[in-house]
């Protein structure tokens, strides 16, 4: 297990989470259990979970799938930096924020989740791994020979030197002539 | 067929057992429905999430269904596709009977707590102080819903189980598994705290219906209109009180587990019989060939193994394509090196090597034989089933093999680099002599395409007079991009317009989309005319 990167892990498990706050959150809220504001907290705190983990982070080794649109995120994640970036404080973040819902029944899974990603994190930062925005890349040269082509030669190719090039004189003629031919002229 | 079963559930709940349940029905409306009818649909998935893992018992239906349709046995292939539908139906059920419950639960500690003559009240507390089991409401103090979760066997165990379910879909997120082999395989062996915990789940019986005998003496409908006179010796109303007992859920998933405890029997013992390694080559770009002989082994072309190598991990097994032809008295496999478990198997193979090996299990490249036309892509590795085809047909022309049903093969290799090519290079070059000595040279036309182009690649491209091509040293010139394949697809419908063509990939999704649309398009709606089939071979 020595390459895994346990980060990457953690995110799915903390989306999940903050999908599942919200979920137990709006059930309670709508069916006005009892403890309902806990679940109003629960709503919130998933929200911000899920805006938080969406923007998948970039990995060490290897290409990384984007989720789709995610780059709006990124640059705002990426704003907060060290904050952002530490797994440290995303292990106590979501501990911290896992907390206040497991007062509450329909929010109580949503901790235990939320609570497991955290602890996921805590083990991706102590193998010191960071979060690091995937960074756009740079535009595409227009596609030639209808795509079969993916990266086009950038230099011209070498060509003989120029006195090969020069065309052959015009009397010796490419082929027999059965008929005599006269040119006429201008 | 889920929409089925979810809605005979719910008429079961809401018609045909009104009675059994009209008790529990005042309690907490229509939630009980949606719990229950979401049970059964969960109980149905899990019975069937096991079923397309048995990979050995999914290699003998296709054995025993050769003489089937080919449409019935591509199904077979879809195994996987068809776990991850059941487990994405589990997943969707989980919630619903989830939400249902919490609905449930703060409405029978409403009924609990409420102290006013109604209906619901008095349900609540019948049976309350007995010690028999005849009680509807499972509240029975002033104990908070949470609390009763985690008390409670269904609660606690229901808790267990969707955390269980829960790690082991994010574990298997594509992204997950694709990169992290490991986290995922063994996450996913939670699945045996799940069984164990749904079997449990339903048979404490917290949610209940009045058991049969009850409801000859006690008739809901009748007796709901006024609970005041209920028991006792009252005789105008003819009501008992109502008693109440647990339903049934094991039963369902039991012959899928033993099916499946069989399957890991039978793949252990598969395993332990001894394999010994001829031979070790290690090609250029990190690829590895393992030559192995095992008594009693015997395979078809195209199928797969999984293997495990105990000093480099002893829990993990992987599948592997075979890449010898069943001809040969050995039987091999090409390991790229992609991962933490195969970088380790590169670098431990120089010591005396010790493997088990489970298989071989059918795929999609056995069905190459059965058509008259066969066009076979691979993208890089994806090569593996093909060259086993390849290596098989050059035995057969060697046995001058009349049985051979195909006709034509078109074989395209894809690749990034020319590294990878030289592992096959032999078996390219001497199918080439082969085809040109039996004076079949038409037999086989096989294209390789390299997708990168590079400075060096760009040399070779200048060496157009020569006769053999600079970079495999093959007859046939390699192309540079990648296919047109509406060109290709157009040029094998006129070469054989009253033909049915399999085409076969084994490569990334994208290639997947773009041969299904040109087979879809250059199929004729004629049946007498060209047809293409396409097959997909993953893992």
């Amino acid at each position: 297990m020595g390459r895994i990167e346990w980060a990457m892990w953690a995110n799915e498990q903390a989306l999940a989470s903050g999908l599942i706050l919200v979920t137990g959150g709006v059930v309670a809220v709508a069916a006005q259990f009892k403890g309902w504001p806990f679940a109003a907290y629960a709503i919130a705190a998933g929200v911000f979970v899920c805006l938080l983990e969406y923007p998948r982070g970039k990995r060490k080794k290897g290409s990384t799938m984007e989720r789709c649109g995610q780059k709006y995120l990124t640059a705002v994640v990426k704003v907060f930096g060290p904050i952002t970036r530490n797994y440290y404080v995303r292990a106590i973040l979501h501990a911290a924020l896992a907390v206040p819902a497991g007062f509450l029944l329909s929010t109580i899974l949503g901790t235990a989740c939320l609570g497991i990603a955290s602890a996921i994190y805590l083990l991706a930062a102590i193998r010191g791994e960071e979060w690091n925005p995937i960074e756009q890349k740079p535009q595409e040269r227009p596609q030639v020979g209808g795509g079969t082509i993916k990266q086009p030669p950038a230099m011209p190719p070498p060509r003989p030197p120029a006195d090969t090039r020069k065309k052959p004189p015009a009397e010796v003629a490419g082929q027999e002539n059965p008929i005599p031919v006269t040119i006429e002229a201008e | 067929m889920q929409c089925g079963v979810y809605s005979d559930s719910w008429l079961l709940v809401g018609t045909q057992k009104v009675r059994l349940t009209l008790s529990l029905h005042i309690l907490h409306q229509s939630a009980l429905a949606w719990a229950r009818a979401s049970a059964k649909c969960l109980n149905f998935n899990s019975m069937l999430i096991l079923l397309p893992v048995c990979r050995n018992l999914l290699s003998f239906l296709r054995g025993t269904c050769l003489c089937c349709r080919r449409t019935m046995r591509k199904q077979l292939d879809r195994n996987l596709t068809f776990h991850k539908l059941v487990a994405y139906a589990i997943a969707l059920f989980t919630a619903v009977h989830i939400i249902a419950h919490l609905c449930n639960f703060e409405w029978y500690n409403d009924s609990q707590q409420a102290a006013d003559g109604s209906l619901s009240s008095i349900l609540s507390n019948l049976h309350q102080d007995e010690e028999s089991n005849k009680w509807l409401n499972p509240i029975h103090t002033n104990s908070t819903v949470t609390y009763v979760t985690f008390t409670t066997i269904p609660g606690l165990t229901g808790v267990i189980i969707t955390l269980a379910l829960i790690l082991m879909v994010t574990s298997s997120m594509e992204f997950i598994r694709r990169s992290y082999f490991e986290v995922f395989w063994y996450t996913h062996h939670l699945f045996i705290i799940y069984f164990a915990g749904l079997v449990i789940h339903g048979i404490a019986g917290l949610v209940r219906g009045q058991t049969a005998e009850s409801l000859n003496k006690h008739n809901p409908e009748h007796c709901a209109q006024d609970p005041r006179y209920w028991g006792g010796n009252n005789t105008d109303s003819h009501c008992e009180e109502p008693e109440f007992g647990s339903i049934p859920s094991w039963q369902w998933v039991l012959i899928p587990i033993l099916l499946y405890v069989f399957e890991r029997v039978l793949r252990f013992w598969r395993s332990r019989q001894r394999v010994v390694v001829t031979k070790a080559v290690v090609h250029p770009s990190k690829v590895l060939e393992l030559q192995m002989h095992k008594k009693g082994f015997s395979m078809e072309v195209g199928q797969y193994i999984f293997i495990n190598c105990p000093s480099v991990s002893h829990l993990e097994w992987h599948p592997f394509t075979l890449t010898s032809a069943p001809e040969e008295d050995f039987f091999s496999v090409h390991i790229r090196a992609a991962g933490d478990w195969t970088e380790n198997l590169i670098d431990t193979f120089q010591m005396a090597l010790e493997i088990e090996v489970d298989g071989p299990f059918g795929t999609a490249s056995e069905d190459v034989f059965q058509y008259e036309v066969a066009m076979l892509v691979g993208a890089g590795i994806g090569v593996t089933p093909f060259a086993s085809v390849l290596k098989s047909i050059w035995y057969k022309f060697q046995h001058a093999d009349q049985r051979l049903k195909t006709k034509k093969i078109y074989f395209y290799w894809l690749c990034r680099d020319t590294g990878a090519f030289t592992w096959f290079n032999d078996l390219l070059a001497s199918l080439e002599q082969e085809m040109e000595e039996s004076g079949k040279t038409g037999f086989l036309n096989y294209r390789l395409f390299l997708t990168v182009w590079d400075n060096s690649v760009g040399q070779a491209a200048f060496n157009f007079d020569n006769d053999t091509d600079v970079v495999t040293g093959l007859k046939q010139k390699t192309a540079f991009g990648r296919p047109m394949w509406s060109n290709e697809f157009s040029a094998v419908a006129t070469a054989h317009p009253r033909s049915v063509v399999g085409v076969f990939l084994c490569g990334p999704q994208a290639l997947a989309k773009s041969l299904q649309k040109c087979c879809h398009q250059y199929s004729s709606l004629d049946p007498r005319k060209v047809k293409f089939y396409f097959n997909k071979e993953n893992f």
